[in-house]
């Protein structure tokens, strides 16, 4: 039996449908990314398999607990943070914990087991406010809120988002490190870079996922054959490169664009088209990201 | 000409020193990110170069004028738009724009001709009776952006303009930027997405109120024998071990 | 989850309240100077005593009896001569200019009219700007003319025979303090964990959210006892105004009140979503008919049927109307008793509508 498992999750909010149908399954120990834009549905359907709200219609079941039944006994099974800082600010990192732990009844104390490797970073600031940590600190505090109970469940809302890259990497060892202790995790991310870090991924957009698997896989499915463009004026070569016949779509990709060619296209040909508008241009072959086959799937999917 | 420049410029909350005499040079029509950490200075040092705060010590020019001595033709000479929607959520799209226009002095008659050539150029008139409120971020976005340059400010000051958006929206935003910067207009932008740094001409990243690298993209990568500017803030983050845990 | 009370839990919440509360120091100085301020403003400042009303005088005819009761008028702390015309236009001038608040018209051989018929006539005019004050002026001075003229009736001002305003708000600023602080207090500081998310992470966790909010409710019932100890100690060792009932009633009362008060902030905070809302609510809806409602100001007894009829919903009147029984009349809690029911009622009718409003999932 899977630790989560739902079928057809639709969720209305007044005449919006934020879930229309979503089916997800993951297995103790595994690391599920949802990726996609605001508003997609990523954070409705974190709320719903933390039983914050009730799916309108469909199956949710975690730990073979029915969430519409059952859920608040669901509820000491599983760890929430939503993607607001959500603790007390202030209340110290040590009040803020302590309170946490009373709140799931656990004895308050320093060594909760899941939540021990992140404690010790938080330790020098113990008697510090919340609302005084840093971006990163706030975070680790508040995961650490959500263990306090040692959860079999963990639900992350966006919990990289604003936070320094040193930050971030630390979150996603801190993550690693609870996967391997068998926690079934679920996070969101707007960094599609993050999507690698996942054992499987969901593009998720308008209340579905649009796709799911491995990132591998995601790569394999969507991924077309992409160059990358790069030039002096680069906002100028990106509306030559979009107005030419060899060129199928293309985006900026930071200090570069990078392009779908048209089926029969050459970089050789393109290069010399490029060339001869005015462009000293730079293009070669590279290997499409998460990033390049969201962009597809999600153009294809507006359009 | 210089779009800004900065001499130990200075800015101290008390005993905090939010921005450590920092000196730098944008030129006219760059892209300059202001990368750095949350609590890094990004916001204070910026809102001291709008003329919003009064600078401890040192000296800014923004767009010719001393921002300490004549914050009020600073003001006039360039757009700002906030991690916080600028717009009124209540207000519809091209009451907005009306508004904004007026404020910044727009006659009546070029408004509504400006408005609706800003909206073509958008490709958003379907959206120009609806309130701002019902959009999606991304439309937001873009939107605000088009109203702080709506008067052709030097300079545009964006202050963490892309949060909260995905990938195809900030594309979009980015391109924006570009056309903004083609037109002349200098962009001052501050983001925590290194990825998005890669899309400045030059950026400085800022530790502690003091700014640690400033180059191009390419350049930092370069010096700090990175592949992704991800990497140069990491190892400019770990100099400093204290900090980083 | 086990069925005992988590008695851990609900003290590790009572004492997070404490803290937000104590490391707020512009707000418990607000909440815990507030009385002091109200009963200062309310005492000194803000008074509705007839004190020197300023009087024109217009006697055609003056003779021993328009004198006589002249002299009677003047004699009291209340009127004070401002000046003496001699025309029915030089009286109005007088009022327009504001050179007095009422004049007094004799008409011409008032004694002689007196003599032969029985009865003079005296008109009084009287600047009505401010009605209520009007009213009583020319009812003290009616009663004192008349006094003069015949055989006057002793009149006893009982309860309050100083008839110092004291007597009269008191009881409407305690009605005031303890609501501001119970209802807006408790729903403010329900709402702000709504808003900041800290709802959300209780509601995750297998603890029922009434919990928490039962939690809420201690601190600000012990800070609303200080309150009432606050403006019992300044009535009566400032403002001279005695608790001429029990004191142990008067506390009764007061606690049934504040346990209204908290349900209502409950109840408001159910329906408010952001702070701002809990402030509007609270303080348009619930203060103001309290201000204007609830006898504090305006005497109830004076306002229209349908202003009376919704007053009987505020539970402030029931209250300031048991607190003058009690305090003022000297009454025992059984007297009492109608107002007290009506505050129990309101108090349970409001915690059933929150509980049931309140359920355990988010909106």
């Amino acid at each position: 039996m899977a630790t989560i498992e739902t079928a057809g999750i639709v969720k209305r909010f007044g005449a919006v449908e934020a879930l229309s149908g979503v089916d997800l399954v993951v297995e103790r120990g595994e690391l599920f990314g949802l990726i996609g834009p605001d508003g997609g549905g990523k954070s409705t359907l974190l709320r719903v398999l933390a039983t914050l709200i009730p799916a309108d219609s469909g199956k949710v079941v975690i730990e073979g607990l029915d969430a519409g039944r059952d859920y608040r006994e669901i509820r000491s099974l599983v760890g929430y943070m939503p993607s607001r800082f959500s603790l007390y600010p202030d209340l110290t990192v040590e009040e803020n914990l302590k309170l946490f732990a009373a709140l799931f009844r656990v004895p308050a104390g320093d060594n909760y087991s899941l939540a021990g490797g992140i404690l010790e970073h938080l330790l020098p600031f113990r008697k510090r406010r919340a609302a005084a940590l840093s971006g990163g600190m706030k975070q680790k505090l508040a995961l650490c809120c959500a263990l306090v109970h040692e959860p079999s469940v963990l639900l992350l809302d966006e919990p990289t988002t604003g936070i320094d890259p040193v930050s971030r990497d630390e979150l996603w060892r801190i993550l690693g490190r609870l996967k391997r202790r068998g926690v079934a995790i679920v996070v969101s991310t707007p960094y599609m870079d993050e999507a690698r870090l996942c054992d499987r991924v969901a593009l998720v957009m308008q209340g579905r996922f649009l796709d799911a698997g491995t990132p591998g896989e995601i790569v394999e499915r969507h991924g077309r054959e992409t160059w990358a463009a790069r030039a002096d004026g680069m906002s100028r070569l990106l509306v030559d490169l979009r107005s030419s016949p060899l060129v199928e779509s293309c985006h900026a990709f930071g200090d570069q664009h990078h392009v779908t060619p048209s089926p029969g296209a050459s970089i050789e040909r393109l290069r010399e088209e490029m060339t001869a508008r005015g462009h000293r241009v730079e293009i070669r072959e590279i290997v499409p990201g998460i990033e390049d086959c969201f962009i597809r799937v999600a153009s294809a999917h507006t359009a | 000409m210089k779009a800004i420049e900065t001499e130990a410029l200075t800015k101290r909350f008390g005993n905090f020193t939010a921005v450590d005499s920092i000196s730098f040079d944008v030129k006219r029509g760059e892209i300059f990110g202001f990368l750095g950490a949350n609590g890094a200075g990004k916001t204070t040092a910026m809102r001291v170069l709008c003329g919003l705060s009064k600078p401890t010590s040192g000296r800014a020019i923004v767009a010719g004028h001393d921002v300490a001595a004549r914050p009020e033709r600073v003001k006039r000479r360039i757009g700002y738009m906030s991690q916080r929607f600028s717009l009124y959520e209540g207000l519809k799209v091209w009451e907005n724009i009306r508004l904004y226009a007026g404020i910044y002095g727009a006659r009546s008659a070029d408004i509504r001709e400006r408005s609706d050539a800003l909206l073509r150029e958008l490709d958003f008139e379907e959206g120009r009776d609806k309130l701002v409120r019902s959009l999606p971020t991304g439309w937001k976005q873009k939107l605000a952006f088009s109203v702080a340059i709506f008067h052709e400010p030097e300079i545009v000051f964006l202050d963490e303009p892309t949060g909260g958006v995905d990938p195809v929206a900030r594309r979009q935003f980015w391109e924006l930027i570009y056309k903004a910067a083609d037109r002349g207009i200098t962009v001052f932008v501050t983001t925590h997405y290194m990825d998005e740094a890669e899309y400045c001409d030059r950026v400085s990243i800022m530790v502690d109120g003091k700014i640690a690298a400033l180059d191009s993209p390419r350049g930092l990568k370069e010096q700090f024998r990175a592949t992704t500017m991800d990497e140069v803030f990491r190892i400019l983050a770990r100099g400093d071990d204290a900090r980083a845990l | 989850m086990s069925k005992t009370f988590p008695v851990r839990l609900f003290g590790a919440f009572i004492l997070k309240e404490f803290r937000h509360i104590l490391r707020d120091r512009r707000t418990i100085m607000i909440l815990l100077g507030m009385p002091v301020i109200q009963v200062v403003l309310f005492g000194f400042a803000i008074t509705t005593e007839v004190r020197e009303v300023r009087v024109a005088l217009l006697d055609p005819t003056p003779d021993a009896t328009t004198r006589r009761l002249t002299d009677r008028l003047l004699a009291s702390d209340y009127f004070t001569l401002a000046r003496v015309v001699h025309s029915p236009a030089a009286a109005e001038r007088a009022l327009r200019r504001g050179e007095a608040e009422m004049a007094i018209v004799f008409e011409p051989s008032f004694e002689r009219k007196v003599e032969k018929e029985g009865t003079g006539r005296v008109q009084l005019i009287a600047d009505a700007t401010n009605p209520n004050l009007a009213a009583m002026f020319t009812g003290y001075a009616t009663s004192i003319i008349a006094g003069g003229a015949a055989p006057a009736p002793a009149t006893r001002l009982l309860y309050n025979p100083a008839m110092k305003s004291a007597y009269y708000f008191v009881p409407g600023v305690m009605g005031l303090v303890l609501m501001l602080i119970c209802a807006m207090m408790t729903s403010i500081s329900i709402v702000r964990e709504k808003e900041s998310g800290t709802m959300e992470m209780i509601l995750v966790s297998p603890a029922r959210p009434f919990m928490i909010i039962a939690a809420k409710l201690v601190p600000y019932f012990m800070l609303s006892c200080v309150n009432l100890a606050t403006i019992l100690f300044l009535s009566v060792h400032a403002l001279g105004v005695p608790v001429a009932g029990s004191l142990s009633a008067l506390v009764t009362a007061s606690l049934l009140f504040i346990l209204v008060s908290l349900s209502i902030g409950i109840f408001v905070s159910t329906v408010a979503r952001t702070q701002v809302a809990a402030i509007l609510v609270s303080g348009m809806v619930l203060m103001m008919p309290v201000i204007l409602l609830s006898g504090l100001i305006f005497p109830v007894e004076n306002m229209p049927a349908l202003l009376q009829w919704i007053s009987h919903l505020i539970p402030a009147k029931w209250y300031i109307a048991a607190v003058k029984k009690i305090m003022i009349e000297g009454a025992p809690l059984l007297l009492a008793t109608r107002e007290m029911l009506a505050l129990a009622a309101t108090g349970v009718l409001l915690l059933l509508l929150s509980l049931k409003k309140f359920n355990d999932r988010a909106t």
